[in-house]
C-alpha cells in the first residue's frame, strides 16, 4: 500500500516537472517572443529559401532551425506560434472548461430536469463530428483568432459536461454530502464546499488536456486556413506550408509538428500529475 | 417521559432505476409499508433488521434525508413530515446523523478541524479552534487530530469524528446508522461505551439502528424489529430479548453466535421466513 | 495422522517494506476446522492467501514452509505448485458478488476448474456441479446453473461458491470471512452447510474469521494473531474455556453478548496492547539475531 503510493507519487513528480519545463519554456517563448526571437517571423527574403537546420550542410548561422520557401526563419515562427497556440489553449480551454463544468455539476449533483435538459443538450452537440461542427462554425463566424476561440469553447465543453457530471452524480451520493445537509448546509453551499473540491482535479486534468485539445484545433483549422491570417506564424500554417515541401525541406514540417506534438502530450501530461498531486489521500 | 417523534403509517416508496422502461418513468419500489412507533426523548432506541428490511431508509426519512410517501412523521409536536427543505433549515441542527462509514461521511479533502466546525458556524455554535478542540476531546480524541485528514486515521477514530460532528450542536436528537459495523471488535467497543457515555451525560435521544441484536442489548432502551418494512415487533429491551413474541425476533436472536462453547448451536434449525 | 497443512515459521513482507506474517507455525489435520481470528492487520487473510499461491502483488513470503499434504510447496516449480494448490486446495471467498464474474452463467462457473484444471469432461464436470448445487441444499440445481450472478441472493450466491470449492474435493478449504457480508440468520445456514460439508468429505479447513462467536461455534482449533504473529493457539474448547494470552482475554470481553451485555464490550485496554507491541519487537528482534 505505503509503497504502491510512494511509486506513485514519484510518477505523479515526473509527470509535473517534465511537462512543466516544455510549458514553462514555452509560455517564456511567448511572452518574449519579440525579444528572443532571432529573426521577423514575418520577414521573406529569397535570397535564404528554405535553408537547412544549422546542423546541416549549406546551412547560413543564425538560421538554427533552417528557412521556409519564403526565406522566413523557422524557429522565429515557431517562437511566435507559441504565442497563439497558448493565447487559444488558455482562454478557449477556460470557456469551455468553465461552462461545461457548470453545467456538469448542476445536473449532476440536482438531477431531475436540469439533468435531463444538459444530457440532452450533451447527447446532441456530441452528435456532430467535432472538426467539422468547427470548421463550420467558423465559417459562419468568420474567419479569425476570436472566431477560433469561440468555436472551440462552444464544440468542447460537453468534453466537461460529461464527466464532471457523472463525478458529481457519485458525490451527490456520498455520505458526506448528507452530512452537510444534516449540518445545515445549503444545496449551494454544499455543491460548492462538497461536492467541488473533489470533483476538482479532474476538472483540471480536462482543463489541461483540453489546452492540448485547443492547441490541436487550432492547428487544425490554420491547416485549412480558416483562422488568422495566413501571413501570421501558427503551428498549424507552418504545418500545412510544410507538406508541400517535404521532399526537399523536411525541417519546414517536423519542427513545428514536433512543437506541437511536445506541447500537446505536455498538456494532458502535467493534467495527470496534478490530478494526482491535489489528492490528498496521495499528498 | 415525552415522546420526540410520532410516527404514523409511514409509507416511503423509492423509483426503481434498474427497472426503469426507456421511456417514462421507473416503477416506485415500496420500501415502508405503514410503520407507527413513538421515540421517547431522553432514550436510545434499537432498529434492528437484515438487510432489505428497509431500517436505513426510515432512518433517513426521520431526519428527513428522504420525503415519505404517505403517513406522518411529528417531531417535538411538529409535522415535518413534509416540510420543504428552507423550512427544514431551523430544525436540521436537532436532527443529527452519524453515518455507517465514517470514510464516506467525511470528506476527505477537508481537515478534521474543519469537518467539525463548519456545522457549528452555521448554525451559530461557536466553530472556533478552542470549541473544535472540546468537542474533539468530548470524544477522546487529543486537539491535534484538527489539522489531520479523514484518511491519516483509524476506522475508529474516523467514526468518533462522526460523532464529534454531531454532538458539537447539542441536537435533540441523533441518528446512528450501523455506527459500528464496519469496525473492529476493540474499536467497537471503544466507539459504542463512548456513545453510551455521551448518551447517558447529555440526555440524547437517539434512534440506533444495527443489524446486529447483540450490540443493541448493551445500548437501547427499547427496540423496533423490522422485517421488509414491517415492523415485527417491539418493545422493552430486556423483554423482547427474554421473552421475544415473533418467531423473526426469536430467529435473530438464535443465529446470534455466542463467543462461547455450544455443540448443539450449529444443529439447531433456523426458523426459515 | 499426518497434517493436511503444515505451515513452519512463516514470514512475509512488503517488499523493501514492513514485515506482515511474523514466524507463524499452525496445523491443519484432514477433518479439522482450525479458525484463524485476529482484528484487522492482522495477517490473518494473508496467510490463506500465502497457502494459496495469491498474495497480493509487492507482497512475498520471505522464510518458512508451507506443506500441503506433506509436499514442501516452495519447492515446486511455480507451475506445477499452481497445479498442486489447484488439486489440492480450494476457497470459499469473503465477498460473494466479487467472486462471481457478472457476466458469466452460474454452471461454467463451477465446473471451470474441474474441466481446465483436472480435465474432467464437460459431461462429467456438469453432473458433479448438480450434485454438489443439491449438497447445498439449493433446490432447482439446473435453474441456478442457468442463471448469472446478480439473479441470485447473497445467500444463494454464497451457496454456490461454497458448492465450487467442494467440487473438486479438495483436501483443505481456505474459507476467508466468508460470512462477514451476510445476514446472522443467513451465516447460520451457511455456517451449518460448511461444517456438515466439511464433516461428510472429511476436508480440512482453515477459517478465517474476525468474529470469536463464529470461531466457538465452527472450529475444532485455533490461532489467535496480532500484527502477524500468533499470540495464542490451541483446541477452541480449552481456549475459550480458560483463554491463557491476555489479549485472547481482552478480546472476549470486547465481543458482544447479548446475554450478558454489561460484561462484554469492552474496550481493550492500553497495558495490553502496549505488552503486544512489546511481543512484536522482540519477534522483529529475535529475526534480526537470527539472520546476523
Amino acid at each position: 500500500m505505503s509503497a504502491d503510493t510512494r511509486a506513485q507519487r514519484r510518477r505523479a513528480g515526473v509527470r509535473l516537472w517534465l511537462p512543466g519545463l516544455w510549458l514553462g519554456l514555452l509560455c517564456l517563448a511567448a511572452l518574449a517572443a519579440p525579444w528572443i526571437a532571432p529573426h521577423d517571423p514575418l520577414a521573406q527574403d529569397l535570397m535564404l529559401e528554405r535553408l537547412p537546420p544549422a546542423w546541416v550542410g549549406g546551412a547560413e548561422p543564425g538560421y538554427w532551425l533552417g528557412t521556409d520557401s519564403l526565406g522566413r526563419d523557422v524557429l522565429s515562427r515557431i517562437v511566435w506560434g507559441a504565442r497563439i497556440a497558448l493565447v487559444v489553449a488558455l482562454i478557449a480551454a477556460s470557456a469551455a472548461c468553465l461552462l461545461g463544468s457548470a453545467l456538469g455539476l448542476v445536473a449532476g449533483y440536482f438531477g431531475g430536469w436540469p439533468d435531463r435538459v444538459v444530457s440532452r443538450l450533451v447527447d446532441v452537440w456530441m452528435a456532430f463530428p467535432p472538426v467539422l461542427f468547427a470548421i463550420l462554425l467558423v465559417a459562419v463566424l468568420g474567419a479569425g483568432l476570436h472566431s477560433v476561440i469561440l468555436a472551440i469553447a462552444i464544440i468542447d465543453w460537453t468534453r466537461f459536461a460529461r464527466v464532471i457530471r457523472a463525478e458529481a452524480m457519485v458525490q451527490a451520493r456520498m455520505d458526506y454530502v448528507h452530512s452537510a445537509r444534516i449540518g445545515g448546509a445549503g444545496r449551494i453551499g454544499t455543491l460548492l464546499t462538497e461536492v467541488l473540491p473533489n470533483v476538482l482535479p479532474s476538472v483540471i486534468a480536462l482543463l489541461a488536456l483540453e489546452m492540448g485539445v485547443a492547441v490541436i484545433v487550432e492547428a487544425i483549422l490554420s491547416f485549412v486556413n480558416l483562422s488568422i491570417s495566413t501571413d501570421d506564424p501558427t503551428w498549424g500554417s507552418m504545418i500545412a506550408e510544410g507538406r508541400a515541401s517535404i521532399h526537399f525541406a523536411w525541417w519546414v514540417l517536423v519542427f513545428p509538428l514536433v512543437a506541437l506534438f511536445l506541447t500537446v502530450l505536455s498538456f494532458s501530461q502535467f493534467g495527470e500529475g496534478l490530478k494526482d498531486r491535489f489528492d490528498p489521500v496521495l499528498r | 417521559m415525552a415522546d420526540l417523534f410520532e410516527v404514523t403509517d409511514l409509507h416511503l416508496s423509492l423509483p426503481d432505476m434498474t427497472a426503469k422502461p426507456l421511456i417514462g418513468a421507473a416503477p416506485r419500489i415500496e420500501i415502508l409499508k405503514g410503520l407507527s412507533f413513538t421515540l421517547p426523548e431522553g432514550k436510545v432506541t434499537g432498529i434492528v433488521g437484515e438487510s432489505g428490511s428497509g431500517k436505513s431508509t426510515l432512518g433517513r426519512a426521520l431526519v428527513r434525508l428522504l420525503e415519505p410517501t404517505g403517513g406522518s412523521i411529528r417531531f417535538a409536536g411538529q409535522d415535518i413530515t413534509h416540510l420543504p427543505e428552507p423550512a427544514l433549515a431551523p430544525l436540521r441542527r436537532d436532527l443529527q446523523m452519524i453515518f455507517q462509514d465514517p470514510m464516506s461521511s467525511l470528506n476527505p479533502r477537508h481537515t478534521v478541524g474543519r469537518i467539525v466546525a463548519m456545522p457549528m458556524k452555521r448554525f451559530g455554535r461557536g466553530g472556533s479552534r478552542a470549541e473544535v478542540a472540546a468537542a474533539l476531546e468530548r470524544v477522546g480524541l487529543p486537539a491535534g487530530f484538527a489539522a489531520r485528514y479523514p484518511h491519516e486515521l483509524s476506522g475508529g477514530q474516523r467514526q468518533r469524528v462522526g460523532i464529534a460532528r454531531a454532538i458539537a450542536l447539542s441536537p435533540r436528537f441523533i441518528l446512528a446508522d450501523e455506527i459500528v459495523s464496519g469496525l473492529d471488535v476493540s474499536s467497537q467497543a471503544q466507539v459504542l461505551t463512548l456513545l453510551e457515555r455521551l448518551a447517558a451525560e447529555m440526555g440524547l435521544t437517539i434512534a440506533f439502528i444495527s443489524h446486529d441484536l447483540s450490540v443493541i442489548r448493551r445500548l437501547c432502551a427499547q427496540v423496533i424489529v423490522l422485517q421488509h418494512g414491517r415492523i415485527v415487533e417491539a418493545g422493552p429491551c430486556e423483554r423482547l430479548f427474554d421473552a421475544p413474541r415473533s418467531d423473526y425476533t426469536r430467529a435473530l436472536i438464535d443465529a446470534i453466535p455466542l463467543p462461547e462453547i455450544d455443540p448443539g448451536w450449529l444443529g439447531r434449525e433456523v426458523v426459515q421466513t | 495422522m499426518t497434517a493436511c497443512l503444515e505451515i513452519l515459521g512463516l514470514d512475509a513482507a512488503i517488499r523493501r517494506g514492513p514485515r506482515l506474517l511474523r514466524n507463524v507455525s499452525l496445523s491443519v489435520a484432514p477433518g479439522e476446522v482450525r479458525a484463524l481470528v485476529g482484528e484487522s492487520g492482522a495477517g490473518k487473510s494473508m496467510i490463506g492467501k500465502a497457502v494459496l499461491g495469491v498474495l497480493p502483488r509487492g507482497i512475498e513470503v520471505t522464510s518458512g514452509d508451507i506443506l500441503l499434504e506433506g509436499q514442501n510447496l516452495g519447492a515446486l516449480s511455480p507451475g506445477l505448485r499452481r497445479r498442486t494448490v489447484g488439486a489440492a486446495a480450494a476457497l470459499i471467498p469473503q465477498d460473494p458478488l466479487t467472486a462471481l464474474n457478472p457476466s458469466r452463467r452460474i454452471g461454467p462457473q463451477i465446473t471451470d476448474k474441474l474441466v481446465h484444471l483436472l480435465g474432467w469432461i464437460r459431461a462429467r464436470a456438469d453432473a458433479r456441479a448438480r450434485e454438489l448445487l443439491d449438497e447445498v441444499r439449493i433446490r432447482a440445481p439446473e435453474r441456478v446453473m442457468a442463471s448469472y450472478p446478480h439473479e441470485l441472493s447473497g445467500g444463494m450466491r454464497q451457496r454456490v461458491l461454497i458448492a465450487a470449492a467442494f467440487a473438486s474435493e479438495p483436501r483443505l478449504i481456505v474459507a476467508d470471512e466468508p460470512t462477514t457480508a451476510l445476514d446472522v440468520t443467513v451465516q447460520k445456514q451457511i455456517l451449518r452447510l460448511i461444517a456438515e460439508l466439511q464433516a461428510r468429505h472429511n476436508t480440512a479447513v482453515l477459517f478465517v474469521t474476525h468474529d470469536l462467536g463464529v470461531v466457538a461455534k465452527v472450529s475444532q482449533s485455533v490461532s489467535v494473531l496480532f500484527a502477524g504473529k500468533v499470540v495464542e493457539a490451541g483446541p477452541t474448547e480449552a481456549l475459550f474455556r480458560a483463554p491463557a494470552h491476555p489479549y485472547t482475554r481482552a478480546l472476549m470481553a470486547a465481543t458482544p453478548r447479548y446475554t450478558d451485555p454489561f460484561a462484554s464490550l469492552q474496550p481493550v485496554p492500553e497495558a495490553v496492547l502496549a505488552g503486544l507491541r512489546a511481543e512484536v519487537a522482540a519477534e522483529d528482534a529475535a529475526r534480526e539475531a537470527r539472520n546476523g
